[in-house]
């Protein structure tokens, strides 16, 4: 029987990953993920989570040791934020490349400098190529749920790839919200035994992370582009098993009121809770406006997206990072790579802002709106603006 | 024998890059690299193997009669081998390609 908990988005994705009966942690803290490690280090501790916990010197050393123990087809997990992303920035590309299925929960962080420990998606933001799949959640029950089926996806035999569940630092890591929480009958069966094709195993050896020369490079390359793309519909149908036991509906793209929207919102994470409340003052006032909320990124579901824009002549996307010499932010740049070519061709403009955790009100999302309608009808040629930055 | 990695199609790539065959460098030719190869002098040689210790592919092979001689399928000529000899047994000569 579920029990309804108020806890921290951190302390939720612990329990998932209590849940899980992940094998391994190996982890090292940062603000503002540093309580999902220090409970789940307490639940070993108190025996009520059976792994092995490794304290590592570095995030450099926790994904290290996340593939040698995925490798060997221990149930993995690790989480950071901001810089200790950065800091494991080249292993993350030998774990997607690997296929090694580890589960990492990602409290988005600002990067320095300046130093910041608060919110924003510059750290999610430059992972983008590294070839894991990443996906968002809102809200504390979201990280729960999400992080579960991390582990099923990652380790499914159709994905075999690691997979980083987002969750916006501080607004999501660290207030404390009413979640559903299942008990361990209740989720009896979701999760098979983590079962890896071909382990590391004397018995049967295998070499692993080996040398590609440029003869075969480009090879091993297509392989794992074709094969990450390939994922979206077995992410789908996790998500709908998961529905299914526990009534909540995850999609890669969910939409809010975009029916007949001639100017949709696309933008990713917490924020988007503020963004719905002003599509609804909006619409009370007769504006046909709608949010698109991405919560798959990668692999990017462009025609599930495509779809959910497919009435709106503006759109208008919100990123909360920064791309610096860039033509526009990195969601803008891939909303207009993904509309590029299309017989709509929306006019599309970027906003940036909530940066090093600034707050976002629901008053700055219509500012967003109305300024989006008058780029519009003044055909004004704005690739991005800033919104909340002091003048 | 495997196929060549100049041969593999993008289809055939395992999952992963994993390779299934353990220990199948050795397929894999490094000779080609070089351009200069070791030369034993049978006459000077003591037969002490400091040359096989050191060498770092490692290709020295004891031959029947107890010399060390580099397997030149692998040897790519760096020449270790002819600096660590205590008897100067070995040189090292450019090779014509």
């Amino acid at each position: 029987m579920a029990k309804r908990v108020g806890a921290e988005g951190s302390f939720a994705v612990a329990e998932a990953v209590r849940l899980a009966d992940t094998d391994v942690v190996a982890a090292y803290p940062i603000t503002p993920q540093t309580h999902i490690v220090e409970r789940l280090s307490e639940m070993v501790a108190d025996g009520d989570l059976n792994a092995n916990f490794i304290y590592v010197e570095s995030e450099h050393s926790a994904m290290s040791a996340s593939l040698g123990s995925a490798a060997v087809g221990a149930r993995t997990f690790t989480a950071t934020a901001g810089q200790g992303l950065e800091l494991m920035h080249e292993v993350l590309y030998l774990a997607s490349s690997m296929r090694l299925p580890i589960v990492m929960a990602v409290s988005n962080r600002a990067l320095s400098g300046p130093l910041n420990v608060w919110g924003d998606h510059s750290d999610v933001m430059a992972t983008r190529e590294c070839g894991w799949i990443q996906y968002f959640a809102e809200n504390a029950q979201e990280a729960f749920d999400l992080n579960l089926c991390a582990f099923k996806i990652a380790e499914h035999k159709d994905v075999l790839f690691p997979v980083m569940v987002h969750m916006d630092g501080f607004h999501v890591s660290h207030v404390v919200e009413p979640y559903l929480l299942p008990d361990k009958e209740e989720i009896e069966g979701f999760l098979p035994p983590f079962n890896y094709p071909s382990p590391l195993d004397p018995n049967k050896p295998v070499s692993m992370g080996a040398f590609a020369p440029p003869a075969v490079y480009s090879e091993c390359r297509k392989a794992q582009d074709v094969a990450i793309n390939g994922t979206i519909g077995t992410i789908q149908e996790v998500w709908d098993e998961f529905a299914k036991l526990l009534g909540r509906q995850y999609s890669p793209i969910e939409t809010y009121k975009t029916e007949d929207a001639d100017t949709i919102l696309v933008s990713i994470g917490s924020f988007n809770q503020m963004a719905a409340v002003a599509v609804d003052k909006m619409r009370e006032a007769g504006k046909k406006v709608g949010l698109v909320r991405i919560r798959l990124w990668r692999p990017f579901p462009l025609e599930i997206f495509r779809e959910a824009v497919k009435s709106a002549k503006n759109i208008v996307t919100f990123d909360r990072s920064m791309t610096y010499g860039g033509t526009a932010g990195p969601l803008c740049a891939e909303v207009k790579s993904a509309m590029y070519g299309t017989e709509a061709a929306p006019r599309i403009t970027g906003f940036m802002g909530g940066l090093g955790g600034r707050d976002m009100s629901p008053k700055q999302f219509e500012a967003i709106f109305g300024r989006a309608q008058e780029i519009f009808d003044k055909k004004l040629d704005i690739q991005y603006e800033t919104i909340g930055v002091r003048e | 024998m495997s196929k060549k990695d100049f041969e593999l199609t993008w289809k055939e790539i395992p999952v992963g890059s994993i390779i299934h065959e353990p220990g199948n460098a050795s397929e894999y030719q490094t000779g080609d690299w070089r351009s200069q190869m070791p030369v034993l002098d049978k006459e000077k040689c003591v037969k002490c193997g400091i040359c096989f210790r050191f060498c770092p592919e490692p290709c020295i092979v004891k031959d029947d009669e107890g010399y060390y001689v580099a397997d030149l399928f692998y040897c790519k000529g760096c020449g270790i081998c002819a600096y660590e000899c205590p008897k100067d047994a070995i040189t090292i000569v450019k090779e014509e390609h």
